[in-house]
């Protein structure tokens, strides 16, 4: 499934990184530790977070992740926008909390 | 292959840089993707441990056919206890630090879980110097 096809499915908006929509997603991992999906994450995922700032979208690049989710209506800081345009790494969004997102997720992906 | 990275303490909008710069470098080298992800984890996790701990801090990377050094020398308040310091979970890192998502107390365990070779040099009050080595 397609990071644009689970942002339909799950009704997610997107708010930057466009170019990276018909990117394959291999599955998630939710976590507000930098380190913690820098040394589990693994490329392909979607990283599930509350994290806005630019260093999530460094983070996700250097992981080759498929894309961030936003959870709760959070939105992401204008540089982070601007970095995910630069990568093609979408950033998309709910307002669903962490674990009810990450929960539907889970039964799309399975 | 010799590269240089100068780290301010303090400025997570450049923290990365270096990884995300050497991680261009080896996979235009054709280095096994699974080794890069390696150097990739660990060397992000010695650069923003300068950002979050040191005043300042160089990295130098030497690239051969065998392998990648990593040497991340910073002047900085030096770590008291190492043992510590690899414990996972264990941290000194700022509240705004830790509100950011850094500072979990899992970037040395990290270090060391992706490195073949890892070394700490430290002197409280004067700095410390991370030698890391990575085999392709």
């Amino acid at each position: 499934m397609t990071v644009k096809e689970v942002a339909e499915r799950l009704g997610l908006t997107v708010f930057s990184g466009a170019a990276g929509l018909e990117r394959e997603v291999t599955g998630g991992y939710t976590s507000d530790l930098l380190s913690d999906v820098m040394g589990f994450a693994r490329e392909g995922q979607l990283w599930v977070t509350l994290q806005t700032h630019r260093n999530a979208m460094g983070v996700a690049s250097l992981k080759e992740l498929a894309a961030i989710v936003l959870v709760k209506g959070f939105r992401p800081d204008d540089d982070t926008i601007s970095s995910s345009e630069d990568e093609g790494i979408p950033i998309l969004g709910s307002d669903l909390p962490a674990f009810e997102l990450s929960g539907r997720l889970y039964e799309l992906l399975r | 292959m010799r590269f240089e990275y100068k780290v301010e303490g303090g400025d997570f909008t450049q923290a990365g840089n270096a990884a995300s710069a050497i991680k261009k470098t080896l996979k235009q080298l054709g280095v096994d993707p699974v080794v890069i992800k390696r150097v990739v984890v660990a060397l992000y996790e010695a650069e923003v441990n300068i950002v979050a701990h040191a005043w300042r801090g160089v990295i130098y990377a030497d690239i051969e056919g065998s392998g990648i050094k990593l040497r991340l020398e910073d002047e900085g308040p030096g770590i008291p206890d190492i043992g510590k310091a690899m414990t996972r979970g264990f941290s000194t890192a700022s509240e705004g630090v830790r509100e950011m998502g850094f500072g979990a107390g899992m970037g040395l365990p990290n270090i060391s879980e992706n490195a073949d070779e890892f070394h700490i040099d430290t002197v409280v009050g004067e700095g410390t110097t991370l030698n890391i080595g990575i085999r392709f």
